[in-house]
Parts: C-alpha cells; sequence; structure tokens
C-alpha cells in the first residue's frame, strides 16, 4: 500500500486520483440508472454495461490494475458473462415452459403489458451483465498483458 | 425523387439545426483526413475518440437519441481504452505505406464512394414520412407498444421484445467476443513468460500490471505481492 507522506509531492496524478475517487461511483451510479431508466428515457443495458464497466477501467487506470483486480475480482467475469447470456436465454425458456413462444413475454404476468415490463427488465439485466463482464474482461486480458507505463514512454 | 427536390417540397428543415449537422460533418471529414495523416498511433487513437464523440453529437442532432447515447459510451468511451490497451503490446507509431502499395486501395475507395453518391439520389429524404421506415413495419412498431408493452421508450421495446432475437445473439456476440479474448490471452497475463518491444526496448518483466507509479515503494510492494 501507499504510504501517503512519502508519496507527497511525487506523484504526478494527484489530481487525477482525487477527481476520478469522486467521480468513479458517480459513473457507476449512473450506470445503473440508465438501466433501469432504459424503459423511460434513452439507455438500456448495454449502454448501462459499458457504462459500468468503464467506471471500473478508470479505476484501473487511475490506481492501477492490481488494485482493481482487488475491486472486481477477475474470478467473477466468467460467471458474469455466461449468467447474462443464460438469463436472456433463460427467460425465452421460462416463456417456453409456461406456453408462450420464445422470448414472446406476455405470459410472465397475468397483464400481458406487465409480462412484458418483467421480461425486459429480465433480459436487460442479462445484457447488463455479459457486456460489463465481457468489456472489463477484455480491458483486463489485454491490460495484464503489458508492463507498467512510464511518463517518459509516451 | 432526389434529395434537392424533396427538400424543396417539404420545408421541414430548420436552418440553425441543418448549419449544425453540416458542420458536425465537416468536423467528421476533418477529423478522419487527421486519423489518415497521422502517425503517432497514440494521437490516432485518441481522435478516434473525438471522432465518435463527434458522431454522437451528429445523431443527437438527428433525434436518435439511443444511438448516440451508444456510441458516446462504447466508440468514445470503452473502445478507446481498448485500443490503447491493445497499441500498448504493439508498437507506438505506424510505418508508412509507401504510396504505390496504397493505389489499389484509393481506387476500392473511390468507387465505393462514387457508388454510394450515385445511390443517394434513390434514397428517401430525411424525415420523409412515405419512406420504407416510416410506413411498414415500424409505424406498427410506435401504433402497438403504447398498447402491448406501454413504455414510452419504442426503442427499448422493440429491441427487448419485438425484436428480442436479434438483441439475444447480439448479447451472444459480445459473450462470444469475451470468450475467443479470454482463451487467447487469458485474464492473468503471461504467468512471468513474457517478452516485449516496444520501440525496440525489451522488457521481461514478472508482474506486467502495476499503477502509475515508476519508481516509489508502491511498485516493490505489488511485486511482493505479485510473487506469493
Amino acid at each position: 500500500m501507499s504510504d501517503p507522506e512519502t508519496n507527497f509531492g511525487r506523484d504526478p496524478h494527484v489530481l487525477l486520483r482525487v477527481i476520478s475517487k469522486f467521480l468513479i461511483p458517480l459513473i457507476a451510479l449512473f450506470a445503473f440508472y440508465v438501466q433501469f431508466h432504459g424503459d423511460y428515457g434513452p439507455g438500456g443495458g448495454f449502454q448501462a454495461g459499458v457504462i459500468l464497466a468503464a467506471s471500473v477501467i478508470l479505476y484501473a487506470l487511475i490506481f492501477g490494475l492490481a488494485e482493481a483486480k482487488k475491486a472486481f475480482p477477475p474470478r467473477l467475469i466468467r460467471y458474469g458473462m455466461t449468467l447474462g447470456v443464460l438469463l436472456y436465454g433463460g427467460t425465452g425458456v421460462v416463456n417456453f415452459i409456461l406456453g408462450g413462444e420464445f422470448l414472446n413475454y406476455s405470459n410472465l404476468a397475468h397483464d400481458a403489458a406487465h409480462g412484458q415490463h418483467y421480461g425486459i427488465l429480465a433480459v436487460e439485466l442479462g445484457v447488463l451483465t455479459t457486456v460489463t463482464t465481457v468489456m472489463i474482461a477484455i480491458f483486463y486480458a489485454f491490460g495484464s498483458r503489458q508492463p507498467e507505463t512510464s511518463d517518459e514512454d509516451w | 425523387m432526389s434529395l434537392i427536390a424533396a427538400a424543396a417540397a417539404e420545408p421541414t428543415f430548420v436552418v440553425p439545426v441543418l448549419l449544425l449537422d453540416i458542420s458536425l460533418l465537416a468536423l467528421l471529414v476533418v477529423v478522419a483526413f487527421a486519423i489518415v495523416r497521422m502517425r503517432s498511433l497514440f494521437a490516432i487513437v485518441m481522435l478516434q475518440g473525438v471522432y465518435s464523440l463527434v458522431s454522437a453529437a451528429w445523431f443527437v442532432s438527428l433525434d436518435a437519441v439511443d444511438v448516440a447515447f451508444t456510441e458516446a459510451a462504447v466508440g468514445a468511451g470503452v473502445s478507446t481504452v481498448l485500443m490503447l490497451s491493445a497499441m500498448l503490446l504493439a508498437d507506438r507509431k505506424s510505418t508508412p505505406v509507401p504510396m504505390r502499395r496504397q493505389l489499389g486501395a484509393l481506387a476500392v475507395v473511390i468507387l465505393t464512394g462514387a457508388a454510394m453518391l450515385y445511390a443517394v439520389g434513390d434514397m428517401p429524404a430525411f424525415g420523409d414520412v412515405n419512406s420504407p421506415a416510416n410506413t411498414h413495419v415500424g409505424m406498427d412498431f410506435m401504433r402497438k407498444t403504447a398498447e402491448e408493452i406501454k413504455i414510452p421508450n419504442v426503442v427499448t421495446a422493440v429491441l427487448a421484445s419485438y425484436r428480442g432475437y436479434d438483441t439475444f445473439g447480439e448479447t451472444v456476440v459480445i459473450f462470444s467476443a469475451g470468450l475467443g479474448v479470454l482463451l487467447l490471452l487469458g485474464l492473468n497475463g503471461n504467468a512471468g513468460r513474457w517478452e516485449a518491444k516496444p520501440n525496440g526496448q525489451v522488457i521481461k518483466d514478472r508482474t506486467a500490471p502495476s499503477a502509475a507509479h515508476a519508481d516509489d515503494a508502491r511498485t516493490i510492494d505489488q511485486k511482493a505481492e505479485g510473487e506469493t
């Protein structure tokens, strides 16, 4: 762990760190707003997933990949990727079992419109999970293969 | 019906919006030429982010907020970072290709551009109520979403319900993209068996990922953590 006493004055990225520490929770919160407000405004699972992944990626860029891997462990990625697709496909299978067509959510509730609501919510949650974890996975995969970038390297 | 004639027949264009559209498109062209002429890959990646952001602004001006949102989040946000991290594995500068070898590509680009310009004459005017997009199934979605799904955002209704199969396919595509990257690169780097030659310098580092610090105690700590 870094010691603030010894780092003070030597860290050229202190502004970045302070500001992004403030911004990252807001970005993650905004992702969930986009996710659950997708029925009413622009947005949905895909955009929310990308924004949520962007908050983790920003964390990794500012505080280092090792710290980010503590915050979002890589083992979550395998589960997240598959669970998202399974949640999407599973919603369709549930429609099957309830006697409807694949991905026709109308039979998920007594009222057809409510069923559509629940279906869209479940499906978007699946998209969110897959997109978030895949984006983070790609970033981790590329980021883990390079040594640290020194400031002179640019 | 040609584009100009349609615009004259239906004076629905608002002049400030038209000027905004034209200037945004002009900006896109400028950025595209700047990208073509650049050699520094870092600057190119950054300019691609700028390109995406300007296109997102243009999509907003076209009232396609969902597309604009995606373009801003994916194009300007994540893909810039992914391109940067991919670039770090390669070189920092692109090698110039001799003019002789670019002639074929130039011919293809000119031909495609000419074909597209030729096809513009057959396109419906922007916002034309009689265009195929506004007459057939699109209108059904607009009408039926209000009674069948009862959510205000028709885009979400089409994406997640009416065209649920497509979105399922997209999700599977993203899943397989992630799967491919994980199979090829792995999540944990190279487990120490790694060597790269950016800009001619050879780097062998057991603990590749680390913080932005170059020379302080933090790096040593992390190296110690990586080895235990």
